[in-house]
């Protein structure tokens, strides 16, 4: 109760804050990733130095490595994006992994042999598809909250295990591979629907080409129309939007099938370009680490590609480096949880100043 | 210790520096208070006088500077310290449990509420004792949320003199009372300096100042810039001496009214909580006259400026619009029908605080050519647009690019300023325009209002400040409880005759308030 030895941390806002008050705490942050890591490596009886360089080599020392990496960041890419712009707007989308389950789910029901369109149609039309399920499934919990005020995060994540339990439905009755042998597992796409190799030989689809572009779209929109600056008007105060006369509902509302049309994306681009068919391990969870993606790229969409390609790089080269050093590839989720919270607490730091009283 | 009891130093600050950044705040400020004493600070609005205060109260740590009471230094930053120490502060806001009772809000924190050992009847006997004293009317078993601004202002009084308080410190206690209310706080703080305790009472209303103080100190941008003896000196002296300058009220011309641009026509709106809705309003806004509305903040004010600025539409009544209905009724409405809307908050409400004051000056028009065409933005136009208002405005900043957060309060007003009248609206909501500003721009933001007035735009002016209205309107109208007292030509009414309107009295067949 006295007032000695009673000292308080207080966080202070800071105004104008200068550029090395930007710029350096999150490169800080990604710094004490590395040295915890090693720190885990050391005790699991490795040389932090050779765990570190071989996760780098795992993850892009080779060709294959590189090309896994980029495979692996493909669908990370579109989570991402998808968690970018609906946190912008203070939507709070953590259902990313069922919007990605419902373009999966709209990619095998068209695209094993319901339409049969020469690939040039008919892969631009799944791809379509997928986004409107995608967006809609985002709908409902949007809807629920501007209609009703019902907080979005427990909807959308709650929707999550909804969703995959229905696509496990799916694929032990209606989609389930008649040719299966019993697995759940849906039936191959037929060879028009699926996304094409970049080059001949190469191990790459199109699909990262194609989150390329979303990135570059999302940018786009963001800087350049209309619905960007409602979008971040109604994120950064929605009153004020409101009083302006900015249509916030609206807003959300687009922000909402944008967001879940990205997120579709990645079930599309995984099941058309990588896997051929869908099966209920389709996703590690690319939904849930697309929120990691966005925050380490602090919500801007172009930076959502580099955040990715570090992210799929740890697990890459966290499964290699695994093989050869012997140190559990959870190394990779803690490395990646460790960076998350640094991350967050950077971005606190370069907003405010840690007084002690 | 001296002999003479006046003479006895209870509080001395001793060179208080305060910096924010690139603002000091408070620059090397010293006085001290005397047993017995009121003294008045007075300084405009962001003249430090809050974070002075909050200083002394050990919510704010100074830079540099100390703080004795009664002789003892005070631990700087530890507001225990300073209740501990005897000083008492009542905050311009606040800081009851709405949901607890009188009784409870006072005992809280000074001892445990909730446990067997809780000697309910010697606090209740304490504070009917501390009320009957200090002449504090309360009921100590009503429910703080309950109870109006001017109780709940006893209220927190009760809590300071509950802990002993011998120092009060009072920030802006006026702002929520009537002018009667405003009375009765002052019997009640000559009570408190009979009774030996001292008082230091913040305002920058110069009357008030006059009538309840001992002594002056007169804050400017930070410092101390003078101090007198309240019987040596005038009001207009002491409004010289807080900004810098003699003050001119605004010049007014007669104009002949026009046609009634806008009317509600008995218009109600639902109550929102504790705030009052509106109760059947008739109102007429006409070209070329500045209608203002007085009136204790909290009554109806919120309401009736979210009609007419497009946030609610009237649950019964009807809004005209040269005297149409109009089809749709909402924000975006109220802009293309031409009303410029000048908000109560300019922080949270006005402007978005993160974005740049581009982004800022195009909120209300981003859907509009040139600024915008088929959802793309053309930021060009949009930056030569907010160039032309700083400009015209004389908004003091480096660019077009600077986010607002960055800008004082007057500049961010003259931007909102610039984005609503640039358009020459023919209706303007002025939703306290000049809270908060210095006095350069109090005079600049009036001197707009008034020039619209003359180009025949129909005003609406709400404020709390009596002085401001009857300065500035052709017509007064009082709200109380959300009902609307006719409209009173210019020079009919004395301040007093208003305060009786707004303490709800001259209401035909309402029955007037307890208090």
């Amino acid at each position: 109760m006295g007032s000695k030895g009673n000292t308080h941390l207080r966080l202070e806002p800071i105004s104008n804050p200068t550029l090395a008050r930007t710029i350096l705490p999150p490169l800080i942050a990604l710094g004490s990733t590395v040295v915890i890591a090693s720190l885990l490596a050391m005790i699991a009886g490795a040389n932090p130095f050779s765990v570190l360089g071989l996760i780098v080599k795992g993850a892009f020392g080779s060709k294959f490595a590189a090309l896994e990496t980029l495979n692996r960041a493909t669908p990370l890419i579109f989570t991402g994006l998808s968690v970018a712009v609906a946190f912008r707007a203070k939507l709070w989308n953590i259902g990313a992994e069922a919007q990605l389950y419902a373009g999966a789910v709209v990619t095998v029901i068209l695209g094993t042999g319901a339409l049969t369109l020469p690939s040039i149609a008919l892969v631009p039309f799944i791809a379509a598809c997928a986004m409107i399920a995608g967006a809609v499934v985002l709908l409902i919990p949007t809807i629920l909250k501007t209609r009703f005020g019902v907080d979005e995060v427990v909807t959308t994540l709650l929707f999550n295990f909804i969703f995959l339990l229905f696509v496990s439905m799916l694929l032990e009755g209606p989609l389930k591979d008649p040719m299966g042998m019993g697995w759940p597992k849906s039936a191959r796409l037929i060879p028009e629907a699926r996304l094409p190799r970049i080059l001949p030989g190469l191990r790459l689809h199109w699909g990262f080409a194609l989150a390329i572009l979303a990135a570059i779209a999302v940018w786009i929109i963001q800087k350049r129309t209309t619905l960007g600056y409602e979008m971040q008007a109604v994120g950064l105060n929605p009153e004020a939007a409101r009083f302006a006369g900015i249509p916030v509902r609206a807003a959300l509302i687009k922000t909402a099938l944008l967001s879940g049309g990205l997120a579709a994306l990645a079930g599309f681009s995984e099941v058309a370009g990588l896997k051929g068919s869908l099966t209920l391990d389709l996703s590690p969870g690319f939904g849930y680490t697309g929120i990691i993606v966005a925050m380490l790229a602090l919500l801007n969409p172009l930076a959502v590609i580099a955040a990715a390609l570090f992210v799929a790089g740890i697990f890459v080269g966290a499964d290699s480096m695994s093989r050869a050093a012997g140190v559990p590839t959870y190394l990779a989720d803690i490395m990646l949880a460790t960076a998350l919270l640094l991350m967050v607490l950077a971005i606190l730091l370069t907003r405010f100043r840690i007084r002690r009283e | 210790m001296q002999s003479n009891d006046k003479a006895q130093v209870v509080l001395r600050l001793n060179a208080i520096t305060k910096t924010f950044g690139k603002l000091t705040a408070n620059d090397a400020v010293s006085f001290s208070l005397h047993k017995g004493e009121v003294i008045a600070l007075l300084g405009e609005n962001g003249a430090g006088k809050t974070t002075l205060m909050n200083i002394l109260f050990g919510q704010y740590t100074a830079d540099s500077g100390t703080v004795e009471v009664f002789g003892r230094p005070l631990p700087p930053g530890n507001p225990r310290a300073a209740l501990n120490a005897g000083v008492g502060m009542v905050h311009q806001h606040f800081t009851l449990a709405d949901n607890m009772t009188v009784l409870e809000n006072i005992v809280l924190g000074t001892q445990p509420l909730w446990r067997p050992g809780f000697d309910r009847t010697g606090a209740r006997a304490r504070i009917e004792k501390l009320s009957a004293d200090f002449r504090l009317r309360v009921d100590p078993d009503a429910r703080v949320g309950t109870l109006a601004v001017g109780e709940r202002q006893r209220v927190e009084i009760l809590k300071a003199l509950y802990r002993d308080a011998r120092i009060l410190i009072l920030d802006e206690p006026t702002a929520v009372l009537t002018p009667q209310e405003t009375d009765d706080l002052f019997h009640t703080l000559r009570k408190a300096v009979d009774l030996g305790l001292s008082i230091v009472f913040i305002s920058h209303k110069l009357h008030e100042v006059m009538a309840i103080s001992d002594r002056v100190l007169i804050l400017r941008h930070g410092k101390l810039v003078s101090q007198v003896e309240t019987d040596q000196t005038d009001r207009k002296t002491l409004a010289a001496l807080m900004v810098g300058a003699e003050v001119e009220a605004p010049k007014v011309d007669p104009v002949t009214p026009g046609p009634a641009l806008l009317k509600l026509d008995n218009v109600g709106t639902p109550d929102q909580g504790s705030a009052p809705g509106l109760k059947s309003v008739t109102l007429a806004l006409r070209a070329g006259q500045i209608i203002g509305l007085a009136g204790v903040s909290g009554n109806g004010q919120t309401a009736l400026a979210a009609v007419i600025g497009g946030l609610t539409r009237p649950a019964s009544g009807k809004l005209e619009l040269d005297g149409e209905t109009p089809q749709g009724w909402s924000p975006i409405h109220a802009v293309h029908s031409g009303i410029a809307r000048i908000p109560e908050d300019r922080h949270k409400i006005g402007t978005i605080a993160d974005f740049d004051l581009t982004e800022n000056a195009i909120l209300e028009c981003y859907q509009d050519q040139p600024f915008s065409k088929r959802g793309w933005m053309n930021w060009g136009r949009a930056r030569d647009f907010t160039r032309r208002i700083i400009d015209t405005y004389d908004v003091r900043c480096p660019g077009p690019s600077t986010r607002i957060r960055l800008l004082s309060g007057g500049n961010m007003q003259k931007l909102i300023l610039g984005r609503v009248l640039e358009p020459e609206p023919r209706i303007i909501l002025a939703n306290q325009p000049v809270r908060g500003l210095d006095i350069g721009a109090v005079t600049y933001v009036q001197n707009q209002l008034l020039k619209a007035r003359a180009r025949g735009a129909a005003v609406l002016l709400i404020s709390e400040d009596l002085d401001e209205i009857m300065a500035l309107s052709d017509v007064i109208h009082v709200i109380s409880e959300g009902r609307l007292s006719p409209g009173f030509p210019r020079g009919t009414m004395t301040p007093a005759e208003l305060g009786v309107w707004m303490a709800g009295d001259g209401f035909e067949g309402e029955h007037s308030l307890a208090s």
